[in-house]
C-alpha cells in the first residue's frame, strides 16, 4: 500500500516536473511546479517528516510560487518565442550526456553500502525541529533572518526604476 | 517499508530534470523555476537520510534550503523585472553584453 501511494507520486513529481519543461507558456510551468511540490510533500509525509511536508506546501506552494505566478501575469508575457536555433543541434549532445549522467548517479546510489537504519522510527514533528532549531541550530537561524533581510533590501534595490 | 535508494533514485531523476531544464529553456523564469526542481530534489535527499538514519539535522537543513530558496526567489525575480524593464524580453541569449 505505502509502495503504491510511493510509486504514484513519484510517477506525478517526475510526470509535472517533466511538464515544466515542455509547457510553452511559462505560466503553465509554474502551475505544474506546484503540482510537483505537492507531491513532494505527499513523498514528505511517508517519510514521516510532517512539519516539512507542511510547510513545503504553504512556503513554497503558497508563498514562493505566488511570487513567481505574481511576476508572470505583471509582466504579462507571450508565449515562448523559440529564438534558440543556434542551441539546437547542442540539444541532441545534451540529453545523451544528461542521460549518461543519470546512468552514473544510478550506479553510484545503486552501490551505497546500506547504512544504519533507524531503531526507532522518528517524526519530524514541530516539538522535535522547534527544539533542535533553537538549541543546536541558533546561530544558522539568526543568521538567516539576517539573510532574508539582505534579500528584502537587495529586492528593492534590484526592482526600483532609478536608485 | 520503502527502502533509500528509490528515493535517492526519485531525487536523481529530478535533479537531472532540472539540469536539463536550466541548460534547454530560454526563458529565465523558466531558469528559475529549474533552480527550484533541482532544490527540491536536494531537499528530498535530506528528508530521505534523516529520516533512515532517526536524525533530525536533516531536516532542519531542508528549512534552511527553504529560506534561501524563498530568498533566491525575489531576488532573482526583482532581476527579472529589472531585465524586462530594460529589455522587453526574457531571453536569456538576447542578454549577451557582457559574454566575450
Amino acid at each position: 500500500m505505502i509502495q503504491l501511494l510511493f510509486i504514484f507520486f513519484a510517477a506525478l513529481a517526475v510526470g509535472s516536473a517533466i511538464n515544466v519543461l515542455i509547457q510553452k507558456h511559462v505560466l503553465y510551468s509554474a502551475l505544474s511546479l506546484i503540482l510537483m511540490l505537492t507531491a513532494m510533500s505527499v513523498l514528505f509525509i511517508l517519510l514521516r517528516a510532517d512539519f516539512l511536508a507542511v510547510i513545503n506546501v504553504i512556503v513554497y506552494a503558497g508563498a514562493i510560487m505566488v511570487l513567481f505566478t505574481f511576476v508572470i501575469m505583471l509582466l504579462n508575457l507571450p508565449a515562448d518565442e523559440d529564438g534558440a536555433d543556434r542551441l539546437r543541434w547542442l540539444k541532441f549532445i545534451g540529453i545523451p550526456l544528461g542521460l549518461f549522467l543519470l546512468f552514473l548517479i544510478a550506479v553510484t546510489l545503486w552501490n551505497v553500502e546500506p547504512l544504519r537504519t533507524a531503531q526507532t522510527p522518528m517524526v519530524g514533528s514541530p516539538q522535535a525541529i522547534g527544539k533542535s532549531l533553537f538549541n543546536d541550530y541558533l546561530l544558522p537561524f539568526e543568521a538567516t533572518s539576517l539573510l532574508i533581510l539582505i534579500a528584502l533590501v537587495g529586492a528593492v534595490v534590484f526592482a526600483k526604476k532609478d536608485l | 517499508m520503502i527502502p533509500i535508494t528509490w528515493y535517492l533514485l526519485l531525487s536523481a531523476v529530478l535533479f537531472l530534470i532540472g539540469v536539463l531544464g536550466f541548460f534547454l529553456k530560454r526563458n529565465i523564469i523558466a531558469l528559475l523555476l529549474s533552480v527550484e526542481i533541482m532544490l527540491n530534489a536536494v531537499n528530498l535527499t535530506f528528508v530521505a537520510f534523516s529520516s533512515q538514519q532517526s536524525q533530525i539535522s536533516g531536516q532542519i537543513f531542508v528549512f534552511f534550503v527553504l529560506v534561501v530558496a524563498a530568498a533566491e526567489a525575489a531576488v532573482g525575480l526583482a532581476l527579472v523585472i529589472a531585465m524586462f524593464r530594460n529589455r522587453e524580453s526574457l531571453n536569456v541569449d538576447r542578454s549577451n553584453l557582457l559574454k566575450w
